[in-house]
C-alpha cells in the first residue's frame, strides 16, 4: 500500500504509525459531555475511513489518510491541521 | 525403467558431464539438464513415495507444479526439504534424497497402508481417531505426527546468506512465453521501464521446448533473438529464475529470486535467494497455462505423465520418457506429442481419444508402466501421455480476492477482470493459440499510441470436450497427487454433508499440498459438481492466496540474523563503561550498563558495593538514555502546560521541575525533569522506554490539537552524554571540572538547571537533581565529549573514592528511596495511586485531566503505593507476590494488591519493595501476608512509607 504524504510523496505504508479515526476531536470544555466518546467510542467502518497516519519513518508529520477498509484503496492524504473533520450527525 | 536419452537435440550441453548422486546412487547428466529430465534420461521414473498411501511415484509435469518427485536436496546446513526435481538445474556433484520411504525408495514398508486404504478415505482424521479419548495424547497424535510431512528439514544453521531487495517499474511482465516476450519487447521499445520475470531457468517459456514457427524462423529462434533485444535495451531487467509469488495492495508484487540455486555453493559475497518487493505501474500476468491430468485407475503409476511434460523433456532436454508410448486425451495439444515423438523416432503405441469414446481403465504396473487396459484389451506400452486440458495459470490474478470465471468453450477457469493496472493475457486469459498470443502481447504492451503488427505465425489447432474422469477404472484414480485424494473421495464428501468446494478441499485435503493442488483441483471442482448437482460455475474455485510456489524462511529473513537481526544503540559513555568492566543490560535497542563488578563480585555484590559507595562518598552513572526534547518557542510554557499534569510556564528560568504526564484516559503515562534554560526554551527528559513514544506524542498533541501554539521541538537524546554524579562528595569532584564556577547553594541551588562551561571550555549543563536521594548533579555535555568527560570525573573523584554505578544500584536506590518508575508507572496507576496526586493542576486543561476525575479513578479504596518490608528481616522478598489480609486465604475477592518493585538494600540491610495496596496511604504499619503462588508459599510483610531510607530527606540538601 502507498500513501501520498504532502512532505515526501508516495511512500510504502511500512513508514506510517497508524492511530485511528481522524474525525473524533477533542473536546475544549471541561465540562464538554462527550469526553467519553472522544477517548472511547470509534466507528468502525466498512469503506471509506478517514485516519490519523504518523509518518514516523519520514518527516514525522501526523497526516489524515484517507482509505478504503474493504478495498484498501488509498484516496489521499493531508496534512492533520489542515483536515476538515467531518460534522457529526 | 525405459526412459533413456535421445541421440540428438536439446537444449542441453552434451559435451559438458555432469556428476550427480540421487539416493546414494551415482548418475551423469549434461549442462541444461534438470535433476527430473536427468534421471528420466538415465532411466529412473520412481522419484518418491505418495503421502498416504506410500506409493510409488513419478515425475508427471515439467515444472513448479510437480506434485510427485520431490526431493531432500543437497546436505547438511544447505539441505532443503520437498524441492521439485522439474525445478532443479543440475550442477556437478549435485545430492539429492528421495522422501517419505522407509527403509528404501524401492522398497517402503509405508505401503502397506495402500492395503488397509478402505480405512483412508476422505475424513479418516475425523474418523478414525474420535475415540476412545484417552488414546489421543498417546497414540493417535504421535502417530500422526510421525506419519505427516514429506521431506524432514536439517538442524544446522544454513551458511548461505540471502537479500530482500525492491524494484519500481512502469510494466511488470508475468511469464516469458510467446505473450509475455511480445509484451516486454512492445513496451520496451517504446521507452517503457520493464521488469521481465519468469520462473524457470531460461527465458522463453514453451517456446523453449514447443515447435512453432514464427515470423519464418523456429520459435526457439525467434525468442532468443527477442531476448537479445531486451537484454540490450537499458530500461529493461530481465529476470529469469524468478517466481512472481504475490500480488497485493497497490499493484505490488512479491517475487523470489533463485540467485543460486544452481550451483552447489554460492560464490563469496552472494546470495543464495534474493527476495523482491516490485512496485509495478502495470502488470501483465502471461504466466501460461497449466496442462490437466485426467483422472483414471492408475494415473499415477510413474511413466504416467502430462502430453506437454513428455514433449517437454523429449524436445528440450532430449530425454525420452518411454520407448512406446500411449496417449490419452480429450484435446487436441496431445496430438504435439505424438508428432514430436515421431521426428524423434518414439514409437506411439496408441492414441486414445475420449472424443471418441476410448477410454484407459487402468495402468497396469507397479513401479513402471507395462500396458494400459483399454477395455476391449491390454496394449503393452512403458509409457503413457495424458492431457486432461489446460487451466489458465490465474492465481495472481485472485490473490486480492476476486474469483476466476468459468470458460465453457475451453473447460476452463480464466482470470477475472481486476482493472487496468494488471491484465492477462496469452493462454493465461485462456487464448489458447499462438496468433492470439501475439495479438495480446502487442496489444498489452503498447503503453500508448498505435498497435504495431504482430509477427506472422503458425497456429495449432486447439479443441476441447470435458471429460474428467473414467467411472469404470477399477484401480485407484487420483486427483490430488500429493496428498493420495482419489477421485471417489469427492463424491464420498458430498454424501456426507461436505459438498461446499472449500469444506471438501479440507474433507479430503485435495489442493492442500505443497503444490496447493495446481494440477489437480479442476478435476476436482468438476467431479465434485458432478456428485453435487451443480455446474461447474456454480461450485466455484476455492481461495487462492499467496505463495504461488513455497518461499523458504531464509528468503523472508533476509539478512537479519544474529546481530544484524536489530540495531543496537549505544550511549555516547559506552567505550567509558567498557574501560570501566561494564556489565551491559539490554533496554529496548539500548545497552546500559547494568553494574560494575570486581574480581569475584556477583551482580548484587558489585550493586550493593556501588550503592554503598555512592551513599559514602560519590558514584557515576550513565543516564544518557533517558529522552531528551529540546522545546522551543514563545508558547513552550503552555504547550508544557497542556501535557503536564502540572504547571512549567511558572517554572523560573534556570529551575528544573519533576513532571507528571497523564494519558488521555487519565492514567499516568510518563515522568521526567523539564528544565527552563530561557524565556522561551526548555529541554524536557522522558523515561527510556517512553522516549520515541513521547516525541510523536508530543507532535501529535501540536499538530493536530494546538497547531496554532508557537513551539517547536526536536529530540535531542542522542546528542547529548549525560551522567549522574551522587553522593556527598559530588560537588566537590564536580568543581574540579567546573570553569570559573564556585559550586554552592547560591549559585546551583537544588533543583538548577545551568548552561555552564567544563574543561577549559566545554560546552555542558549542569542539573541539580537527584534519582538516589543523594547530593546529586547530572551533567549533560555534546555527546563527542562523553567519554572523556567521563573520564575526567573518575579521575577528580579519585581522590575520594568515585565508583562507576549501574542501572542496577540506580534501581536499588530509587526504591530504597520510594521513587516509582516503571513497575508502578505501569499504565494502570493514576497519579493518585502513585502519591503524586497533589501535582495534578486545578487552574488549566492538560492531557488527561477530565478523565481523570472519573469516579473509578478517585476511589479511595483504589491501590496506591505503598513500601513493603518483610516481618523476618531474613526473607527475600519477589515482585510479583499478592497481598492478602492476615486471616484471609488467597481468592480474586481477597487480592489486596501485590508487590511491583522489590531490592536488596546494602544501606538497610534486608530486602525492600514497593507495592500497590488498596486504600495503602491509610495502612502504614499494617501487617499482611503475602502470597507467592508461583513459589507455593506465603509470608508475613509490614506496609510502611514508601520512602525507606532518609525519609527527611537530609542527605539530598545535605
Amino acid at each position: 500500500m502507498l500513501i501520498p504524504c504532502p512532505h515526501c510523496g508516495t511512500r510504502p505504508a511500512e513508514e506510517f504509525t497508524f492511530l485511528g479515526d481522524a474525525n473524533v476531536q477533542r473536546p475544549t470544555s471541561l465540562e464538554d459531555p462527550n469526553w467519553n466518546s472522544y477517548v472511547y467510542e470509534r466507528d468502525n467502518p466498512r469503506g471509506k475511513i478517514d485516519e490519523f497516519a504518523y509518518h514516523s519513518g519520514g518527516c514525522r508529520a501526523w497526516l489524515v489518510v484517507s482509505r478504503d477498509t474493504k478495498t484498501h484503496e488509498v484516496f489521499g492524504a493531508v496534512i492533520a491541521k489542515n483536515f476538515k473533520r467531518k460534522q457529526k450527525s | 525403467m525405459t526412459g533413456f536419452r535421445i541421440k540428438n537435440g536439446g537444449l542441453i550441453d552434451r559435451t559438458s558431464e555432469l556428476n550427480f548422486k540421487f539416493d546414494g546412487k551415482s548418475f551423469t547428466g549434461h549442462q541444461g539438464d534438470t535433476l527430473a529430465s536427468a534421471l528420466i534420461a538415465n532411466g529412473v521414473h520412481l522419484m518418491g513415495r505418495s503421502f498416504k498411501y506410500h506409493r510409488p511415484r513419478g515425475v508427471i509435469s515439467a515444472g513448479s507444479s510437480e506434485p510427485n518427485a520431490l526431493v531432500e536436496l543437497r546436505e547438511g546446513g544447505r539441505k532443503e526439504a520437498n524441492t521439485r526435481a522439474t525445478m532443479i538445474e543440475l550442477y556437478d556433484g549435485l545430492i539429492a534424497q528421495s522422501q517419505n520411504r522407509w527403509p528404501s525408495l524401492d522398497f517402503d514398508v509405508g505401503a502397506v497402508t495402500s492395503l488397509a486404504s478402505s480405512i483412508f478415505v476422505a475424513g479418516f482424521y475425523y474418523k478414525t481417531f474420535m475415540w476412545p479419548k484417552s488414546f489421543w495424547e498417546k497414540i493417535y497424535e504421535p502417530l500422526i505426527r510421525k506419519a505427516a510431512g514429506l521431506g524432514t528439514a536439517s538442524r544446522e544453521a544454513d551458511p548461505d546468506t540471502y537479500e530482500k531487495s525492491y524494484a519500481h517499474c512502469d510494466l511488470l511482465v508475468v511469464g516469458s512465453g510467446p505473450a509475455g516476450l511480445m509484451a516486454a519487447l512492445t513496451a520496451a521499445r517504446s521507452g517503457a521501464c520493464v521488469i521481465l520475470a519468469d520462473e524457470g531457468s531460461a527465458l522463453g517459456g514453451t517456446l523453449l521446448f514447443e515447435n512453432e514457427e514464427i515470423a519464418g524462423q523456429s520459435g526457439f529462434e525467434w525468442s532468443q533473438s527477442v531476448i537479445a533485444e531486451l537484454a540490450s535495451i537499458p530500461n529493461v531487467t530481465l529476470m529469469p529464475r524468478t517466481t512472481i509469488f504475490g500480488w497485493f495492495d497497490g499493484n505490488i508484487f512479491g517475487a523470489l529470486e533463485r540467485v543460486n540455486d544452481h550451483v552447489a555453493v554460492p560464490a563469496p559475497f552472494e546470495p543464495r535467494q534474493r527476495y523482491w518487493r516490485i512496485q509495478a505501474k502495470r502488470a501483465i500476468l502471461a504466466s501460461g497455462a497449466e496442462e490437466r491430468p485426467l483422472v483414471f485407475g492408475g494415473n499415477d503409476v510413474p511413466g504416467v505423465m502430462l502430453a506437454s511434460a513428455m514433449r517437454h523433456y523429449s524436445n528440450r532436454y532430449a530425454a525420452a520418457a518411454g520407448k512406446s508410448v500411449a496417449i490419452f486425451t480429450n484435446n487436441d495439444s496431445a496430438l504435439r506429442t505424438a508428432h514430436d515423438f515421431k521426428q524423434h523416432g518414439i514409437h506411439v503405441e496408441v492414441i486414445i481419444d475420449t472424443r471418441k469414446g476410448g477410454r484407459i481403465l487402468n495402468v497396469k504396473g507397479g513401479k513402471g508402466v507395462a500396458a494400459i487396459d483399454a477395455g476391449k484389451h491390454l496394449i503393452a506400452c512403458d509409457a503413457v501421455a495424458m492431457s486432461g486440458g489446460w487451466s489458465p495459470i490465474v492465481n495472481l490474478m485472485c490473490h486480492r480476492g476476486a474469483k476466476p470465471i468459468w470458460n465453457e468453450s475451453i473447460a476452463a477457469f480464466t482470470p477475472p477482470d481486476v482493472g487496468a493496472e494488471f491484465t492477462a493475457i496469452g493462454s493465461a486469459a485462456g487464448h489458447m493459440l499462438l496468433s492470439e498470443c501475439f495479438a495480446d502481447g502487442v496489444r498489452a504492451g503498447t503503453m500508448k499510441g498505435k498497435v504495431p503488427p504482430a509477427p506472422k505465425c503458425r497456429d495449432e489447432a486447439f479443441a476441447i470436450q470435458p471429460f474428467w474422469w473414467v467411472k469404470e477404472s477399477t484401480g485407484k484414480a487420483f486427483i490430488d497427487y500429493q496428498n493420495d485424494a482419489t477421485a471417489k473421495d469427492l463424491p464420498l464428501a458430498a454424501r456426507e454433508g461436505y459438498g461446499h468446494v472449500e469444506l471438501a478441499k479440507r474433507y479430503t485435503t485435495t489442493g492442500m499440498a505443497t503444490d496447493q493442488g495446481k494440477l489437480g483441483n479442476v478435476n476436482a471442482i468438476a467431479i465434485l459438481a458432478e456428485a453435487s448437482g451443480k455446474t461447474i460455475a456454480e461450485m466455484g474455485t476455492t481461495t487462492f492466496r499467496p505463495f504461488y510456489t513455497p518461499v523458504s524462511f531464509g528468503a523472508f529473513t533476509g539478512p537479519f540474523t544474529g546481530r544484524h537481526f536489530q540495531p543496537v544503540r549505544k550511549t555516547p559513555l559506552h567505550g567509558w563503561a567498557v574501560e570501566q568492566g561494564a556489565v551491559f543490560v539490554e533496554t529496548g535497542l539500548w545497552m546500559r550498563s547494568s553494574w560494575f563488578p570486581k574480581t569475584g563480585e556477583d551482580w548484587l555484590a558489585s550493586a550493593s558495593r556501588e550503592v554503598k559507595s555512592t551513599r559514602a562518598s560519590v558514584g557515576l552513572c550513565d543516564v544518557s538514555t533517558l529522552g531528551k526534547i529540546d522545546i522551543h518557542g514563545k508558547d513552550a510554557g503552555i504547550f508544557l502546560d497542556r501535557l503536564y499534569c502540572n504547571t512549567f510556564s511558572t517554572l523560573s528560568i534556570g529551575k528544573a521541575r519533576y513532571g507528571l504526564m497523564l494519558r488521555e484516559d487519565g492514567i499516568v503515562f510518563d515522568d521526567g525533569t523539564t528544565s527552563r534554560l530561557a524565556e522561551d526554551h526548555y529541554v524536557m527528559t522522558t523515561t527510556t522506554a517512553n522516549a520515541a513514544r513521547m516525541m510523536s506524542n508530543i507532535e501529535f498533541c501540536h499538530q493536530v490539537h494546538w497547531p496554532e501554539l508557537d513551539v517547536q521541538y526536536v529530540s535531542v537524546t542522542e546528542q547529548w552524554a549525560q551522567m549522574a554524579v551522587a553522593g556527598p562528595k559530588a560537588r566537590a569532584t564536580l568543581q574540579k571540572l567546573v570553569d570559573k564556577l564556585a559550586l554552592n547553594d547560591e549559585t546551583v541551588p537544588y533543583l538548577a538547571a545551568k548552561a555552564i562551561t567544563i574543561m577549559g571550555g566545554v560546552e555542558a549543563r549542569l542539573f541539580r537533581i537527584s534519582f538516589s536521594g543523594e547530593h546529586a548533579y547530572e551533567l549533560a555535555v555534546p555527546a563527542d565529549f562523553g567519554n572523556a568527560v567521563a573520564r575526567a570525573i573518575m579521575h577528580a573523584g579519585t581522590e575520594f573514592g568515585i565508583v562507576p554505578y549501574g542501572v542496577e544500584a540506580l534501581s536499588i536506590m530509587r526504591i530504597e528511596k520510594g521513587h516509582v518508575a516503571g513497575g508502578e508507572l505501569n499504565g494502570t496507576t493514576t497519579a493518585g495511586d502513585l502519591g503524586l496526586g497533589k501535582m495534578m493542576s486545578t487552574k488549566k486543561d492538560y492531557i488527561g485531566r477530565v478523565m481523570a476525575q472519573r469516579e473509578g479513578l478517585v476511589d479511595p479504596q483504589r491501590q496506591c503505593v505503598v513500601g513493603i518490608r518483610p516481618v523476618d528481616h531474613t526473607m527475600k522478598l519477589r515482585s510479583g507476590g499478592h497481598l492478602l489480609k492476615q486471616g484471609d486465604a488467597p481468592s480474586m475477592q481477597a487480592d489486596q494488591g501485590y508487590i511491583c518493585s522489590v531490592a536488596w538494600s546494602p544501606m538497610l540491610n534486608m530486602w525492600l519493595g514497593l507495592a500497590l495496596l488498596s486504600n495503602g496511604r491509610a495502612r502504614h504499619g499494617e501487617i499482611i501476608k503475602v502470597f507467592d503462588g508461583l513459589r507455593g508459599h506465603h509470608y508475613l510483610a509490614e506496609i510502611c512509607d514508601p520512602v525507606h531510607f532518609d525519609a527527611k530527606n537530609e542527605r539530598l540538601h545535605a
